[in-house]
């Protein structure tokens, strides 16, 4: 035992004397979440809007009013006529055009047109379904269209409640993506070079003559890289908490048992790759490769994985990421119970053990 | 040598890697406190035979046994005895002085009070009291080596096995280094040393030479020296490395 904690107070001492690793452990939870949350996003905030208006009544302007009351807009002027709209597209200046027709207020079957420059399809489609959002929500207040029954013959007018997220902020998608990502980088990667350098240093020749057993090694090793991922967790939650204000429904415990679990899968994982690399460089390409690029593309992170091909769908089963970011989504935002995540625990637990055993098997017979 | 009990015995030892016999048949003795040279050009097998005995590789055939202990059944009780230290001198370069004596103290489970007295006495004998904290990596390489050995040695090992120790420094630096050897086996460590230069082949009690996986001579320098009717050990040694057939 007390060879065993002189041994991970050395991994201690690795991490904290080389103080440029340190600080990118520790500051880049805070980059990548600040990356995600202003820079790289796909929220739609403060979109150019141009409305040419026929009416120009009193229920188109509180329509108008509206709009550009919501954050998603804003007001980039009124156009005259229909060239006007064209122009504005064309020049870029605006992304979005509302057209009112003729006695809007007056006439029961108005229409409004809402044209929206498509050269970004996902931007466009989601400006227009906002600005249909509200453009609805205020004809109903105004009493234009009524619920009325089925009976009556009336349309059917739906309702949508957006779900655990009403405000669609995109911080309750990334940050348990971007915990997914780090958690990921800081284990696998910090692991599988931690112990590939010991063997081009040499010195993992003299641990495997002491007295040490290798399965010790390879949990001291470990050790040390957890820890930091945990403070890693932690920042992360404290900075979406209280800066980017997404909530913490569920079980803080749950959340973090998942976390270390996942934690546990990718250590493996980096202890894998030290086994089959023999230098750091190749250790950091295959970490950067084999596990980012998936955790990125395929964990449904950003791109959704409804929405690719079969086999890339299959493929990302493999993902661990995916099945942590759908665990923490469910258990952080939406507070579902631990009997709510079993399936994606129990996937978790069967990688963790699965790697691990391959990896220890390998380290060992590496040896001869 | 023949009052003396023998710590390393091997009976035929052999290595395969496929078709390749990279350790072929070698039998040898090495006796208590002997200084025990092993020679051999790149790729004669002389790592293999020395991690075989380490328990570090497992042999095809062959019987050996390593202070006592056989290499098959109790390389974990062989791993207690042994000190190692290879060519890369073994220390961690980011760790200090101190840290690295007390690391491998802590390894080797020297109680705490006896790790400190080691400590303090290891550092006055290499006049390191002034760098007790200095990071190993700010260190001249012939310091290393020398702490490098002196760690290698901490748990009093029955036997301490040097793979190539001295390499990249000079004759000078060298043979400081070997008086530490000398102390070591005064003190009745064994010394198991492989080398590529041939004036420590000549400090050396006895020395083996490997030619493509076996031992083609085994004795003490001044007895080679006679056999093969030269003056110094780098003639014996090229007048058998000669006959290699293998390809590095």
């Amino acid at each position: 035992m007390k060879q065993f904690i002189s041994f991970i107070q050395k991994e201690f001492y690795h991490i904290f004397r080389d103080g440029r690793t340190l600080f990118i452990l520790l500051a880049m939870p805070i980059v990548l979440l600040i990356l995600f949350g202003y820079a790289i996003t796909t929220e739609i905030k403060m979109a150019p809007v141009t409305i040419l208006d026929y009416s120009r009544d009193a229920v188109t302007r509180s329509i108008a009013d509206r709009l550009m009351a919501s954050e998603y807009f804003e007001l980039y002027r009124y156009s005259e006529n229909q060239d006007d709209v064209q122009a504005l597209f064309r020049q870029g200046k605006a992304k979005l055009a509302i057209v009112f027709p003729p006695h809007f207020a007056d006439d029961r079957d108005s229409r409004v047109q809402i044209l929206a420059d498509a050269t970004d399809p996902n931007e466009a489609t989601q400006l227009a379904s906002y600005a249909a959002a509200i453009i609805q929500a205020e004809l109903w207040e105004e009493q234009r269209i009524e619920m009325t029954t089925l009976a009556d013959g009336g349309r059917v007018t739906p309702v949508t409640h957006l779900l655990y997220n009403p405000q669609m902020k995109g911080a309750y998608n990334f940050v348990p993506g971007v915990m997914g990502l780090i958690l990921i980088l800081i284990c696998a990667l910090m692991t599988s070079v931690g112990i590939v350098r010991e063997k081009e240093m040499g010195t993992m020749e003299v641990l495997l003559v002491s007295p040490l057993k290798p399965l010790s090694i390879i949990v001291a090793k470990a050790i040390p890289y957890l820890l930091v991922s945990m403070v890693n967790v932690a920042t992360i939650l404290m900075l979406s908490y209280f800066l980017l204000e997404v909530p913490i429904v569920g079980s803080l415990t749950l959340l973090i048992g998942i976390s270390i679990l996942y934690a546990l899968v990718a250590l493996s994982l980096g202890l894998f790759i030290s086994t089959v690399t023999q230098t750091q460089q190749a250790a950091m390409l295959i970490s950067a490769l084999v596990l980012m690029l998936p955790v990125i593309l395929l964990s449904g992170m950003v791109f959704p994985v409804e929405n690719m091909p079969r086999l890339l769908q299959w493929f990302s089963h493999i993902v661990p990421a995916k099945w942590y970011i759908i665990a923490v989504k469910d258990v952080m935002i939406k507070g579902v119970p631990l009997s709510g995540v079993l399936k994606e625990v129990g996937i978790l637990l069967f990688m963790a053990f699965f790697i691990l055993v391959l990896s220890v098997k390998r380290f060992k017979t590496r040896l001869e | 040598m023949k009052n003396r009990a023998f710590v390393i015995e091997t009976d035929q030892l052999t290595k395969r890697f496929g078709n390749f016999t990279a350790v072929d048949h070698i039998s040898f003795r090495v006796a208590e406190g002997e200084i025990f040279g092993f020679l051999g050009a790149n790729g004669a097998g002389k790592t293999t035979a020395m991690r075989m005995l380490c328990g570090l590789s497992i042999p095809s055939s062959g019987q050996a046994t390593v202070a006592g202990y056989d290499i098959y059944k109790e390389s974990e009780q062989i791993k207690r005895h042994i000190g190692y230290m290879s060519q890369k001198f073994s220390l961690y370069g980011n760790l200090k002085v101190w840290e690295n004596i007390r690391l491998f103290g802590g390894i080797y489970g020297l109680p705490a009070k006896r790790l400190a007295d080691k400590t303090e006495e290891l550092l006055h004998t290499l006049g390191l009291e002034k760098e007790r904290e200095t990071l190993v990596d700010a260190l001249p390489l012939g310091w290393k080596q020398k702490l490098a050995f002196s760690v290698a040695i901490i748990h009093e090992p029955k036997i301490v096995f040097l793979d190539e120790p001295t390499g990249g420094v000079d004759p000078v630096t060298r043979r400081q280094f070997w008086e530490l050897i000398y102390e070591a086996a005064a003190r009745q460590i064994t010394v198991f040393v492989t080398t590529h230069y041939m004036d420590e082949a000549e400090y050396c009690d006895r020395v083996s030479i490997m030619v493509d996986g076996r031992i083609d001579a085994l004795d003490s320098p001044a007895a080679l020296k006679q056999n093969y009717g030269v003056t110094t050990m780098n003639e014996v040694f090229q007048a058998l490395a000669r006959k290699a057939t293998r390809e590095e």
